[in-house]
């Protein structure tokens, strides 16, 4: 956003100011390729003020609390700003200790999560010399991160197993909350036949209450015992305690806003994108992307005191890597599911929608390029735009 | 048709109007889902329409935190996916908390 909006505001009168603890920003898909040892933990981290442009503001430091009616943030070290506008980018983060025994005894011994650079690592070198046996892929509750993630997940660890010349020694389930394999119900029928066939079977329906460390086991409400020798789990998925501590959040701690223009619905002057807002789309970086081009218009339209007239319409595109170098493209929103079809051109692709290929799963590495050089630039992709393009799309 | 009238449905057998339910669909949805409606299943139901026409989305987590009843309780309901079956015999949409 900041390099959206630095280039379009007045410099005499707009400061912009990027609050943020880390040092470091992380390239997240890169998580699930990194306990494959796909890519190495070096490619997937960079500084963040090497993103910050010139003109705006960096301050490296923990924020203390949000004081939304005073519009003013609070930092740790008793520094105090004030602002006119906030966009809170708070993201999400996982919650393991939500689940009973989850972070317990085995945690990072034999129940692991890929979703934080340091559990991915984890997950890396546990899997450089694992001997086998039955390995469990779960998600705790919906929403998470990238729904997609967990079942790219089971699809890159058939094919590292059969790389290894040891998928015969190794089991993988896929257990769900949901009642398939992913929360819409076109690529929910793809998805499932795919894990047939890589022999992955499906646990559906399956809401953990707890995790027994000593038996290796999930249990579920309903009393169902799932054993595992490796659990490779999503925990539940938490807004920053931050925004618990500024009051501004759910119960999850995500910032209730409006699903079109992204403002808050508690302050004005407050807006939430990507994975920190509670709106119905999912929480995919792609998301974040698609919604940086309609707020930073809807930040103009706010400063010029006009109505908000640009609206998201839930717009995410994500390849799910389904492992031996091939992947497949989704492309979806609020009223579609995702369709088959070619994408971004219509009828001549190269990416082709809902379907398998090689030219799919080099889109998703090429991805990394892009993230790095264009996304947290800024810059726009060419023929890839904020709203969904219906043209060459098959719709039901 | 259910208990004697005409409902529009959806594929999934979701009420599409929730001004055509009353108690008489509810039993007859539960019967349906092999489910024996206790004043608890009612209280339940109850504070899940009251959400809905508030317009509260709703999940099983913040039921467990309603006070209404604890998710284990919740399971102990309705066995089964409980806030499908739950939302389902209520007569609301199916919760879109999954996306």
């Amino acid at each position: 956003m900041a390099n959206h909006l630095h280039n379009k505001l007045n410099k005499k009168e707009w400061a912009i100011t990027v609050m943020d603890e880390r040092k470091n920003h992380y390239y997240q898909p890169g998580f699930l390729f990194l306990p494959f040892d796909l890519y190495t933990p070096e490619a997937l981290v960079q500084p963040i003020q090497k993103f910050i442009p010139r003109d705006v503001n960096f301050i490296n430091e923990s924020i203390e609390k949000i004081i939304a009616g005073e519009n003013r943030v609070e930092m740790a070290n008793g520094k105090s700003y004030s602002y006119d506008i906030l966009i809170v980018a708070t993201g999400t983060n996982i919650a393991p200790e939500e689940v009973e025994g989850m972070h317990g005894d085995e945690w990072e011994k034999s129940v692991f999560n890929f979703y934080t650079f340091e559990g991915a690592l984890a997950l890396r070198n546990k899997l450089r010399d694992w001997q086998g046996g039955h390995l469990v892929v779960h998600i705790t509750e919906m929403p998470i991160k990238c729904p997609v993630a967990p079942l790219e997940f089971a699809f890159l660890a058939d094919s590292f197993f059969k790389h290894k010349g040891m998928r015969e020694k190794v089991n993988i389930t896929y257990v769900t909350p949901l009642s398939g394999a992913f929360t819409k119900p076109t690529a929910t029928k793809a998805l499932e036949h795919l894990l047939g066939e890589k022999n992955i079977s499906i646990i559906s329906d399956f809401a953990i209450e707890r995790v027994d460390n000593d038996k290796k086991a999930m249990i579920d409400y309903g009393g169902k015992e799932i054993l595992f020798d490796l659990l490779v789990t999503v925990p539940t998925n938490k807004g920053d305690k931050l925004i618990e501590r500024s009051g501004l959040g759910d119960e999850l701690n995500y910032v209730p806003a409006n699903k079109a223009t992204l403002q808050s619905l508690q302050y004005e002057n407050i807006f939430a994108i990507g994975d920190a807002a509670a709106i119905p789309a999912s929480k995919a970086g792609s998301v974040a992307h698609f919604e940086a081009e309609i707020l930073t218009k809807n930040i103009l339209h706010y400063i010029h005191n006009e109505p908000l007239t640009e609206e998201f319409d839930g717009h995410a595109n994500c390849f799910i890597e389904t492992g031996n170098r091939r992947a497949l493209l989704i492309d979806f929103n609020y009223a579609h599911e995702p369709v088959t079809g070619t994408f971004p051109f219509a009828g001549l692709g190269p990416l082709e929608l809902l379907k398998e290929s090689h030219m799919n799963h080099l889109g998703k590495i090429a991805f990394k390029w892009i993230y790095w050089h264009m996304l947290l630039k800024g810059r726009h992709i060419p023929f890839v735009s904020g709203k969904m393009q219906e043209s060459g799309k098959e719709f039901v | 048709m259910i208990a004697g009238k005409t409902i529009a449905v959806n594929e999934e057998g979701y009420l599409i109007n929730f001004s055509q339910w009353d108690r008489t669909i509810g039993e007859e949805l539960a019967k349906e889902a092999s489910i024996n409606l206790t004043p608890s299943h009612w209280n339940l139901i109850n504070y899940i329409q009251g959400e809905y026409k508030k317009e509260i989305p709703l999940t099983i987590r913040r039921i467990g935190k309603s006070g209404v009843v604890d998710i284990k309780g919740l399971y102990q309901l309705f066995p089964m996916a409980p806030l499908k079956t739950a939302t389902k015999i209520a007569g609301v949409p199916k919760p879109a908390s999954c996306i």
